[in-house]
């Protein structure tokens, strides 16, 4: 009974180590990839159009209603101890290193992270994947590269409109509803905000392109090791793929904030 | 007789405990067309995914003209593969592109022709093919006959020295069925390319090709010429075409 137990934990270990070494391979393949000769320019414009442009509307409409909640709370807050009128610095600084990159992350990854994983999960029980190789052609690099990129490009992107957005959001909620000044308002988020917290929004939101492409590229590629093949499979990839990115999502958001800030 | 252009010696594959290739020989020849038969899920394209690299055997060896393939350079590896081509037993076409990019696909990524000479090389294919009027249509849009043809187009764009076929009539009528017959016997004259085919058309696949393999419990257990069969006094072979239990 427990020769079972041990042995059943030590096959879960070694297939967990397995898969984390896939997955850096997974990574570090699709990233040399996009500095081989051609450059894939039309695909990845193709990508950053289903990721990027595709998403703005849910970017905005999220970054709206975050930053109408965060205005709400933070003035029911803030009026405690008589500092409402560090409002603008509250949602600001909350949204630029915290909020904007980690909801963009997540809504980003709701909407193309999960169409990634579908698209290349079908691709793969479809056998399409293997038709790349018979023609020789690079599956990582004909799939997964051009995504990265594209997502690199896309994440801070859209984490500067939801930024952006949810500051304008706070104002509503300041101004237009708990009758703040808007000029108190908008000086606060401009004196509050440093380049420094700008910048580590931007390096959470690279970093989130670069892990959720990753784990919805892979859960796809590898739909057959992890789901099983048939539309089962592909469904369980799908749900892998943004469950294991969101909790990716906060792991990294905590790495980064406890190193840059 | 000639080398073998491919020959499988003692070839063994398992899937965890699944059991398919048991010691498998088979010779295929230059410019021939060899069909594979057998029952269905007894191995017949893990045998084809075996030749194109897609699948790695456990043990035995796989001879390109005499040489074992794992002994080869990974330059002479490559350059073997790049004869290479596969067409899907469900055809494997990009549903994301239009039958044009689809055919066009391993041309662009894989050579520097220019584009017109791209363009000039599918619209060929297509017609060849008959094709006509559908490069701007998606493969859901087309039928079972004419994805079958669009895969067959895609195949052979490359211009391959050895085209692998698995089940290429699967899921057509028995007019279609023919027509990829006799496109495959018609374009394997034209290109004279070699094939292996995996099919169960017994007995119409006979009059397409020069050999036959019957492939059962993991081994080859007849190969040989059209007359060979015709001669054979193999039971299980009679039996297979007869279409009784083996």
């Amino acid at each position: 009974m427990l020769n079972k137990l041990i042995e059943k934990f030590g096959e879960k270990t070694i297939n967990l180590l397995k898969s984390f070494g896939r997955i850096i391979l997974f990574c570090f393949s699709g990233v040399t990839n996009i500095f081989t000769l051609p450059f894939q320019f039309a695909k990845i414009i193709e990508h950053m159009w289903f990721i990027g442009t595709k998403s703005i509307f849910v970017i905005i409409l999220t970054g709206l209603f975050t930053g109408m909640v965060l205005g709400l709370q933070g003035y029911y807050s803030l009026v405690k101890v008589g500092s409402e009128a560090a409002l603008g610095a509250a949602v600001s600084l909350t949204l630029i290193s915290e909020l904007g990159p980690v909801f963009t992350a997540i809504m980003v990854t709701a909407r193309a992270g999960s169409s990634m994983a579908a698209e290349i999960g079908v691709m793969r029980i479809s056998e399409q994947i293997d038709a790349l190789k018979t023609m020789h052609i690079n599956p990582v690099r004909f799939l997964f590269s051009p995504r990265i990129i594209a997502a690199a490009i896309s994440f801070p992107l859209l984490t500067a409109l939801f930024d952006v957005v949810g500051i304008f959001g706070g104002f509503i909620s300041g101004f237009m509803m708990l009758g703040i000044n808007k000029h108190v308002y908008m000086d606060t988020v401009i004196q509050s905000v440093k380049i420094h917290d700008i910048n580590v929004g931007f390096y959470k939101a690279f970093a989130f392109a670069l892990v959720t492409t990753t784990i919805c590229c892979y859960r796809g590629y590898y739909t057959h090791l992890y789901s099983g093949f048939g539309a089962r499979g592909v469904s369980l990839s799908t749900t892998n793929a943004v469950v294991h990115s969101c909790i990716a999502i906060f792991i990294f958001d905590y790495i980064i904030t406890f190193f840059w800030v | 007789m000639a080398i073998p252009l491919i020959q499988f010696i003692n070839v063994s594959k398992n899937f965890g405990e699944s059991h398919v290739l048991k010691g498998l020989n088979l010779s295929i020849y230059k410019g021939e067309i060899t069909a594979v038969i057998g029952k269905s899920g007894t191995g017949k394209s893990v045998l084809l995914k075996h030749i194109i690299g897609l699948v790695q055997q456990d043990s035995g060896q796989i001879l390109i003209e005499g040489q074992p393939l794992s002994q080869l350079s990974p330059k002479k590896i490559k350059l073997f593969y790049q004869k290479l081509s596969y067409m899907f037993q469900d055809n494997a076409l990009f549903d994301f592109m239009n039958i044009y990019d689809n055919i066009a696909l391993p041309l662009v990524e894989n050579s520097r022709f220019p584009k017109d000479q791209v363009n000039k090389k599918v619209l060929k294919r297509m017609d060849q093919l008959g094709l006509i009027d559908i490069e701007k249509k998606f493969p859901s849009q087309l039928s079972g006959g004419m994805r079958k043809r669009v895969a067959l187009a895609r195949a052979l764009v490359m211009d391959p020295e050895i085209v692998l076929f698995d089940e290429p009539t699967t899921g057509l009528d028995p007019i279609r069925k023919k027509k990829v017959h006799s496109m495959i016997q018609e374009y394997q004259k034209k290109f004279e390319f070699t094939a292996v085919i995996v099919s169960h058309d017994i007995p119409e696949i006979f009059n397409v090709v020069q050999r036959i393999a019957l492939l059962d419990d993991g081994i080859i257990k007849f190969e040989g010429t059209k007359k060979d069969i015709l001669d054979s006094q193999s039971k299980i072979l009679n039996d297979f075409i007869a279409g009784k239990d083996i």
